[in-house]
């Protein structure tokens, strides 16, 4: 039987306010343990919350970046249940009325581009961490993340393969970090994924029995913990099983998911509105206030990058992977002044060569903007050849300076001047007078030979394509 | 016992002892056999209020979560005020190296 995979994401993206959510107590990350947690993070009798409006701002932004509809009222709802790291019994969260509802993203897949529906987007609280190691036989609680704000983003179940699902996550993740709202560091747990799987036969319109992944934390993990999930259920379909409704979660070292709780014996979290928040009303004049502080999103940068600077949909689409490396590139060309394509070239060629190597972020690369753009100036008024100019960028990287002292340093100035070249080439004749005859024999292919003595005479500095140009003329009988 | 109209309502406004198990439960409560049963009679008189309350018609009419309508006040995001972290554990029965120790939960 052929089976069709369905899987909706929840991602809990942190978002990048300096205080919490509902506290003044700073939200950096690393901290010793409760040096950030105050009175109201651990819910000490008659603290109230306040909500930070900035959490408010950056939730209005995603929703109107993903086409949503921004709720002009939400409201704040307890979500109940006992746990030592959530000192208060029970989260702030918002349920029967999100801020956000009904939006969309589109990803481009290998098989086109495809609209992945967003249900909703709604603020909550983080919980604090447990520490079970180590602790004499207890568990250590630090409250530090506790009150850290959230946006938990919950999508249609649209996706079809792991792959889609990354694909995804990945749009959603430089959408975050183009709209400043999360840092998107999955490590730290910024950019969390839960992922809801399902299989079904190929053709049928229910839904099948999802399984809930949780603990995933990173993009390969997401495609991994799906792809072992769906080959789980299809086995046991196959073999008369069924599905149960549950949280599994993903253990990496295995490779495998496994069950953590089942639905029936879930927690009933007895939501209700919480007494100590009035609804969040937003007013025409906030969301106008978002509406014009939006920055100019990944598809429209991607678009622009293709019309203004002439460049592939590839090399856009590199290029505007991350807010910083747009600016990177643009930087680059305005200091270039013009080769817009070339500059393109070198920042998804070179210099994304170097930064993978020794992986780095665009913010820590050891050539500015400025000095890419001093070096491609200078491979396109022929000062140095593309090869040569490696050797630059290579320098620049080490530290040796700008291009222009490196070129004047090493001698590495290409020689464009045709009288100078002429009398390399004639040399390079004169020295070879087997070759000559065969090449004027018709062995056009000797002539591969003069370029190559000719660069090597001129120890490599010789322009290229005046050398071509002169070679013609000086061998023609 | 609150006057029900009707037996539909009184009857689901009956809770029984094992319901009154599965709310205490959640509540993290222990209850006697004696409590359970004075609490399950307790528990259906207000859910038979709420029978009652939900006898008049409210089509229409905008479920208010909060008395004040005028919404939330927005904070500021700075960081601010103080934290003594020295005097929060002081008040905690067990910590160590600066965290709350309670007694080992492993889901």
């Amino acid at each position: 039987m052929e089976w069709e995979t369905v899987i909706g994401l929840e991602v809990h993206a942190q978002l990048k306010t300096k205080s919490k959510i509902f506290s003044g107590a700073p939200t950096a990350y690393g901290a010793a343990p409760n040096t950030q947690a105050n009175v109201v993070d651990a819910a000490l009798p008659g603290v109230l919350p306040v909500l930070n409006g900035e959490a408010a701002r950056m939730a209005a932004r995603f929703g109107l970046a993903v086409g949503a509809t921004v709720h002009k009222r939400s409201v704040f709802a307890r979500k109940n249940y006992f746990y030592p790291d959530l000192p208060k019994g029970y989260q702030i969260s918002q349920y029967e009325h999100p801020i956000v509802e009904r939006g969309r993203l589109l990803i481009t897949t290998a098989s086109g581009e495809k609209v992945i529906g967003i249900t909703r987007a709604h603020l909550e609280e983080d919980a604090g961490k447990s520490l079970h190691e180590d602790m004499g036989g207890f568990t250590g609680i630090d409250l530090n993340r506790a009150g850290t704000p959230l946006l938990e983003i919950v999508s249609e179940p649209d996706m079809r393969s792991a792959a889609e699902a990354v694909t995804y996550l990945k749009t959603l993740h430089t959408l975050v970090r183009y709209l400043d709202i999360c840092d998107g560091n999955m490590q730290e747990g910024s950019f969390r994924c839960d992922a809801n799987v399902s299989v079904r036969p190929l053709g049928e319109t229910r839904l099948g029995t999802r399984a809930e992944l949780k603990n995933i934390n990173s993009f390969r993990f997401v495609e991994r913990a799906i792809e072992y999930e769906v080959r789980r259920q299809i086995a046991l379909l196959s073999s008369g099983g069924q599905v149960r409704q549950e949280t599994r979660l993903y253990d990496s070292a295995r490779d495998e998911t496994r069950s953590m709780r089942s639905k029936e014996e879930a927690n009933d979290y007895r939501y209700f509105p919480d007494p100590d928040l009035p609804a969040l009303v937003l007013t025409e004049a906030f969301l106008a206030e978002v509406k014009d502080a939006m920055p100019e999103l990944p598809d429209a940068k991607r678009r622009r990058f293709c019309e203004q600077y002439g460049l592939s949909v590839y090399d856009a689409g590199v290029l505007t992977a991350s807010r910083e490396l747009a600016q990177y590139y643009e930087d680059a060309v305005k200091a270039a002044g013009a080769e817009p394509k070339l500059v393109a070239n070198w920042v998804t060629g070179e210099l994304a060569a170097r930064l993978n190597e020794a992986g780095l972020d665009i913010a820590f690369a050891k050539v500015t903007a400025q000095g890419l753009a001093g070096l491609v100036r200078r491979v396109a008024d022929g000062t140095v050849s593309g090869k040569t100019a490696k050797d630059v960028f290579e320098a620049m990287w080490a530290g040796e300076g700008d291009a222009d002292a490196i070129i004047a340093s090493r001698g590495l100035r290409q020689i464009s001047d045709d009288s100078a070249i002429e009398e390399v080439v004639s040399q390079v004749i004169a020295a070879n007078p087997k070759q000559l005859a065969q090449y004027r024999a018709g062995e056009e292919k000797v002539f591969t030979f003069f370029v190559g003595q000719t660069m090597k005479a001129s120890r490599g500095k010789a322009n290229p394509a005046k050398v071509n140009e002169i070679l013609k003329r000086l061998l023609a009988p | 016992m609150v006057a029900c109209n009707g037996s539909t309502l009184h009857r689901i406004s009956l809770l029984n002892a094992e319901d009154i198990e599965k709310v205490a439960h959640l509540a993290r409560l222990g209850l006697s056999r004696e409590e359970r049963e004075a609490y399950a009679q307790d528990l259906s008189r207000i859910l038979g209020l709420v029978s009652q309350m939900n006898a008049v018609p409210t089509d229409g009419v905008e479920p208010m979560t909060h008395p004040d309508e005028a919404g939330l006040r927005l904070r500021d995001d700075v960081a601010s005020g103080e934290i003594n972290r020295d005097r929060l554990l002081a008040i905690a029965p067990k910590t160590r190296d600066g965290l709350y120790l309670v007694p080992k939960v492993i889901e």
